[in-house]
């Protein structure tokens, strides 16, 4: 089973072939975007951080940038920097040459370039450059096997747990079976259902780190002395029916499909082995996703029972409504409709084959919603309070 | 279009989905493996929300998906809303600890 994609000289494989400009500090947040929209098929993203963050923190924001820069759906890449942050343009640019050596690489600094408006220009020459080598390359048919798939689950309703997240499953589980990988993450929406997930782990290791991972997270929803339930189900979780982060969690753990489980990384860790992997990431969409994509994620299925708009920069990510209605209501967000499960229209089963065949014909060049609608998501987690 | 109006998971649930809105006063009938069950629903209950398929006593354990998901708060008549304001939930509840241990 083949998908067309472009073959990396490492031997990865990409589905898109973008050209990033990226800021390592939010104070090159507005030059990271004056350089995308100069040239035209170039993506950008913007956050908060990448200085005042210190230890771990840092390490892990770091982590977060290199890995986008290196992802096989990116051509090149734009490094965007101030010049006194903690986390250096330079330095991320060099970490990305050191895994990538065949990728274009170019660094600004918005301070030696001596302004803003010479940043922008600077970045935009480069970018183009990129944008005109990238566009020479051809697809080639790879073997599914390569994909890594990143499952999310989202804007929850009560259907979810029926309709949206076990077809993903089943749709997991073909990816598996064809020698790919599939992520899940949301650490947060694990707790209750962990026994489900723990229990299929290949060793009693993996068994311990995934049950360990879960209970960590949950002793700090308990440490802040909260109901969970004031964030986790969500206001809009509980309109829709859901009632306890329990029910929420064991809808969610059916999108992690019937396989086992091969290993538990952490946020924005490289994913390296085949099969089901767990990444211990927040529930919040946006940085999970950015977790999943920097591991090394290609597309993300993402479910939603009440809808959202929600897309990696360079990772495709279709949208799979649970219900019909939300479905028919956001159209221009909405790839796929798994609403026809609770209205019998279709089978768990076959609403999962056609997620499969959408993920072969995206990472084949099909657009998502998303990317019509230019969505590009990003947000790192935080471990720490900025200094 | 499906004739059932709502959905459970696993025979040993004690509450169904409802997958329309449903009008205090209906009866309905929901299918599980094959049986099928009629109840009278007597609140009304959103499309999504779920419906006790069986009387449950207060601290009586809900189950959906064949897996506990809260527990009673208050005793639940068959045909009765299940939601927040009977359903509490046992895990990440920071609120329940007050600096207790576990």
């Amino acid at each position: 089973m083949n998908f067309m994609g472009y073959r990396r000289p490492d031997g990865t494989a990409g589905i898109r072939n973008h050209v990033l400009v990226l800021p390592t500090v939010n104070c090159a947040n507005q030059v990271a975007r004056g350089i995308a929209t100069n040239v035209r098929g170039a993506v950008w993203v913007e956050h908060q951080h990448g200085c005042s963050q210190l230890g771990e923190d840092a390490q892990q924001t770091a982590r977060a940038f290199i890995g986008h820069g290196i992802h096989p759906n990116v051509y090149g890449i734009v490094v965007a920097g101030l010049g006194c942050e903690v986390i250096r343009a330079q330095d991320v640019a060099a970490a990305i040459r050191r895994h990538c050596p065949y990728k274009p690489v170019h660094t600004i600094i918005i301070q030696d370039e001596g302004g803003s408006n010479k940043a922008i220009r600077a970045g935009t020459a480069a970018a183009q450059a990129m944008m005109i080598a990238a566009s020479a390359l051809q697809r080639e048919a790879i073997d599914a096997g390569a994909l890594i798939l990143g499952t999310e689950c989202g804007g929850s309703d009560a259907c979810s747990g029926l309709s949206g997240n076990p077809a993903l499953g089943t749709a997991s589980d073909l990816l598996i079976d064809a020698g790919g990988t599939a992520i899940l993450a949301e650490t947060a929406e694990l707790i209750g259902a962990e026994h489900i997930i723990a229990e299929r782990a290949v060793n009693a290791a993996v068994r311990e780190q995934c049950y360990a991972t879960i209970r960590a997270f949950e002793d700090s929803a308990k440490t802040m002395g909260v109901d969970m339930r004031g964030s986790n189900p969500t206001p809009g979780n509980i309109e829709g029916g859901l009632s306890s982060i329990e029910e929420k969690s064991l809808g969610c753990v059916y999108k992690g499909g019937t396989k086992p489980l091969q290993a538990v990384i952490g946020w924005a860790e490289r994913i390296s082995a085949k099969g089901l992997v767990f990444m211990d990431t927040p529930g919040n969409d946006i940085e999970q996703l950015t977790g999943m994509v920097a591991g090394g994620c290609h597309i993300c299925v993402f479910t939603t029972g009440r809808g959202t708009p929600t897309g990696s920069p360079i990772a495709p990510t279709i949208k799979v409504a649970t219900n019909t209605a939300m479905f028919q209501r956001m159209r221009d967000n909405m790839d796929l409709n798994a609403g026809t499960i609770i209205t019998g229209e279709e089978t768990v089963a076959q609403v999962g084959q056609r997620i499969f065949a959408e993920m072969l014909a995206v990472a084949s060049g099909k657009l998502t919603k998303a990317e019509v609608l230019g969505q590009n998501d990003f947000a790192i987690m935080r471990i720490g309070p900025s200094m | 279009m499906n004739k059932f109006k709502a959905i459970i998971m696993k025979p040993q649930d004690n509450v169904a989905t409802v997958i329309e809105d449903i009008a205090a006063g209906c009866d309905i009938e929901i299918n599980i493996e094959g049986n099928s069950i009629d109840l009278q629903v007597i609140d009304n209950i959103p499309f999504g929300h779920k419906v006790a398929i069986r009387d449950i006593a207060k601290d009586d354990r809900i189950i959906k998906y064949g897996e506990v998901i809260g527990v009673a708060t208050a005793p639940i008549a068959a045909g009765r809303h299940i939601h927040v304001h009977n359903l509490g939930g046992c895990r990440g509840r920071g609120d329940l600890e007050n600096g207790t241990q576990e």
